[in-house]
């Protein structure tokens, strides 16, 4: 081919994994069956635990484990929540996540979570057992066309029919999993593969060229998107999940750029932790649940610069209203991203972290200043928005009102010396924990945000868990969500996970409801939980731990003992059944068409 | 809970964005000749509930397995545009490339036809074939099966007027296509 492909300009080169010695492998012998290599290539790119649930397709794999000490492997009670708990191992730890899965009905409960990996950009590799070669295609017992039903919700799958290429496949797996913008691999392996001999070829060995996405930013652009940075009367960062995936230096370069700047920053749900939330350059979360300020900064700005994050209907609001004056720099991997809902001025393909690099690089030695008049100004009218104080409620009575537990859980980290992570399932209760709950560092909060996986947040706190022992894992839930992967209380029990599952309790799809109060007239059709279970006595069948608080003083007392438990522990949190979760933009409406809760600030428009 | 008269004013949900005009691409794409490429290409259109109106593959370099896709598919600038970096993005794709915006291209077909006919009508016919360029492959007394490579647009004329003289049967290759001058993929 005369012309080079234009992916391949520019490589990063991944350090390349420690060489092994061939005869050395984890099961001390030379030759390996199908399922020996699984573990042997997963040993190889540095796998310690693996979320599974076992099945007729998968005996081998299950016995190859059974035979070694490099993997753990954690039962789950069902295949979603082994996808789920490996996007929560992936996300707390910055690996790759792997889960293990039968054929059949194995891979397709495993869907939910591969598309939820999907839209999240989350590493995650799932081997799914596969009927033999011999019978795919014949509707054989268990068989489903796997790599057919997960084609469009991976992003690579793989059907291994040649044992001997599979250590190649595994490889590359890893590779597309975690480079470029991350994603879940399924690779399907036929039982007869499982047990035939083949030959083992170590990562070193590995020929990963053919997918090599570019990282190093075109500096021309850089220099030009510095130069508007720079220039900018009315700036603001808004960054994305793409900042925490592309890791931790990422976000120390962000929180680098913005202070040198001085600039305001805001950042969407998969996003929160890139820069410190508890600064007072941070404006909070923007979007249909984000704070006032974020939303009429990013509606008023002149200069906006996206890192990592990728205009989702739930951020831009009406798009031919969305930020209408401003000129826009969008910093993303993934090429496809740029210009696909917002046009960007200055598109830059890279990964964050080079960058940002690359920004902090040229900003000093350009010794750029901001204009510091017109940042005051820019920021007196920011403190505007802020003194609106989107976020007020009311705690009065006996009544719990839901932000409140939530701060009080907050007051209760802060107290704790344990690292702490949080999860959530999808609702209301998930916004007030995004608007509440303050990050300072990526990595410590997960939440389903693309995909909005109601029964995602258990899952993944066990995920999270496993990862890190120590840590205070919480899961912020609704009274719905919950029962979506409730089984995994016997995970959490049997690996002995002190995981909380802190449930604002209100009775009701409380997002559902609220759509229905704001948009459908009040009919609350099918919304009501109706015949919840009691949430402590099911805590206590699981052998867990249960509590209730139902007023404030009980909250209090059920926060403090559910910091000491060494158990799952369900808190059940009864929570002002009314409450709806504003500041909201109706779909369809402007980020300066928000609607307000009655409990904050009246916001007069001719101030600013 | 919302004040009563900012509730009255919310609509249910916006209006979905006006489009641009649906235009014609045709566009080129190395692959790995490898399962399920076909399908992840495909994938990218029908997911969308986009029809693609031609569709020709085979593997064109036989060492390094690689395959050349080429599809005519209808669609507006932008989508088209998200499309094409959204191939570039799968793992077995090497090159996308989209003829129709990179200037211009020559385009064939081959299509096999089947006609029935005696006397008159089929005398026209071998005629026409003549005329046309088109190769006569297999014959019987009273049948013919005309070979024709082209444009789209010469093998649609010359199916129009075997109609009326006993087409039965039609089979198109769909296009392959390539940028004219020195430029290669
Ligand atoms: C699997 C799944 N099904 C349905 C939905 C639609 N949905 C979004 S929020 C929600 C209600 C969640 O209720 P709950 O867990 O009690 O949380 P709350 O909103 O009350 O805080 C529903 C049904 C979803 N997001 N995921």
């Amino acid at each position: 081919m005369a012309n080079a492909k234009p992916k391949m300009k520019l490589v990063k080169q991944a350090p390349a994994p420690k060489k092994i010695a061939e005869a050395k492998n984890v099961f001390g012998k030379k030759d390996l069956t199908g399922a020996e290599i699984v573990i042997q290539a997963m040993v190889d790119n540095g796998v310690d635990t693996i979320f599974g649930y076992p099945g007729g397709a998968v005996l081998p794999i299950y016995d190859a484990l059974f035979q070694q000490k490099k993997i753990k492997h954690i039962l789950v009670r069902h295949e979603q929540a082994a996808l789920h708990a490996a996007e929560g191992y992936a996300r707390s730890t910055g690996k790759v996540g792997c889960a293990l899965v039968t054929s059949g009905p194995g891979a397709t409960n495993a869907v939910t979570g591969l598309t939820d990996a999907l839209l999240d950009s989350i590493p995650v590799i799932c081997i799914t057992g596969q009927v033999p070669t011999f019978l795919i295609g014949t509707d054989a017992f268990q068989e489903a066309d796997t790599t057919g039903i997960t084609r469009h919700c991976t992003k690579q799958n793989y059907l291994v029919r040649d044992v001997n290429k599979l250590s190649a496949i595994i490889h590359e797996a890893f590779h597309v999993a975690k480079s470029g913008r991350p994603g879940p691999v399924v690779i399907d392996l036929p039982k007869d593969v499982q047990f035939a001999p083949g030959s083992y070829t170590p990562p070193a060995k590995t020929d990963l060229t053919r997918y090599q996405p570019r990282t190093m930013p075109d500096m021309s652009k850089i220099e030009a998107a510095v130069e508007m940075i720079a220039n900018a009367k009315k700036p603001i960062f808004y960054t994305g999940g793409g900042v925490i995936n592309a890791g931790a230096e990422a976000a120390k370069l962000l929180t680098e750029f913005v202070r040198m700047t001085g600039y305001p920053c805001t950042s969407t749900l998969m996003g929160l932790g890139a820069y410190p939330m508890t600064d007072k350059q941070h404006l909070g979360m923007l979007g249909m649940h984000g704070t006032f300020e974020a939303n009429w900064a990013m509606h008023d700005c002149d200069v906006m610069i996206n890192i990592g994050a990728r205009f989702d209907d739930r951020v831009t609001g009406r798009l031919d209203a969305f930020s209408p004056h401003s000129k826009k720099i969008h910093i993303d991997i993934d090429a496809s991203s740029i210009n696909k809902i917002v046009r960007a001025d200055i598109g830059i393909v890279a990964d964050a972290t080079e960058a940002l690099r690359a920004m902090i690089a040229v900003w000093k030695k350009k010794k750029y200043t901001p204009n510091a008049s017109a940042l005051k100004s820019w920021w007196k009218e920011i403190d505007g928005w802020r003194s609106v104080k989107c976020l007020n409620y009311k705690q009065s009575g006996n009544i719990i009102k839901p932000q409140y537990a939530l701060e009080k859980l907050q007051a209760a980290i802060n107290k704790d010396k344990r690292e702490s992570f949080i999860t959530t399932e999808v609702g209301q209760h998930q916004m007030w924990a995004a608007q509440f709950l303050k990050f300072d560092k990526p990595n410590h909060w997960m939440t389903s945000g693309g995909l909005g996986t109601m029964g995602y947040g258990f899952p993944a706190a066990i995920g999270a868990q496993i990862a890190h022992p120590n840590a205070l894992v919480v899961d912020v839930a609704g009274d719905a969500s919950i029962l979506m992967n409730i089984q995994e209380m016997s995970t959490a029990v049997q690996y002995k996970l002190p995981v909380k599952i802190f449930i604002l309790n209100n009775q009701w799809m409380g997002m559902v409801k609220q759509w229905q109060e704001l948009l459908h007239g009040e009919r609350y059709s099918s919304s009501y939980t109706e015949s919840l279970p009691d949430f402590v006595k099911l805590a206590e069948a699981y052998g867990g731990i249960g509590m209730r608080a139902e007023t404030p003083a009980e909250l209090d007392k059920v926060i403090a003992e559910m910091m000491k438990t060494d158990k799952v522990t369900i808190v059940d949190v009864c929570v002002d059944q009314r409450e709806n979760c504003f500041p909201m933009i109706p779909s369809g409406k402007a980020h300066n068409e928000m609607i307000l809760s009655a409990d904050a600030e009246k916001f007069d428009k001719t101030l600013v | 809970m919302v004040r009563k008269s900012l509730q009255d004013k919310i609509s249910v949900y916006g209006a979905a964005p006006v489009s641009d005009p649906i235009l014609s691409h045709t566009l080129a794409i190395i692959v790995d000749n490898e399962p399920g490429v076909l399908a992840r290409v495909v994938g990218l259109f029908t997911g969308r509930g986009y029809n693609i109106e031609s569709l020709t593959v085979a593997e064109t370099d036989h060492t390094k397995k690689l395959s050349r896709i080429t599809i005519l598919c209808s669609g507006t600038v932008h989508i088209i545009e998200q499309i094409h970096h959204q191939l570039e993005r799968l793992v077995p794709v090497h090159y996308v490339s989209n003829l129709t915006l990179e200037g211009a291209h020559i385009e064939r077909e081959l299509a096999l036809m089947k006609v029935v006919g005696q006397k008159e009508k089929r005398i026209e016919a071998l005629q026409i074939a003549d005329s046309f360029r088109a190769k006569t492959v297999d014959t019987t007394l009273d049948s013919f099966v005309f070979e024709l490579t082209g444009s789209p647009e010469k093998i649609d004329a010359f199916i129009d007027l075997m109609r009326p003289l006993g087409l039965i049967e039609v089979s198109r290759t769909g296009i392959a296509a390539m940028a004219r001058g020195k430029k290669g993929i």
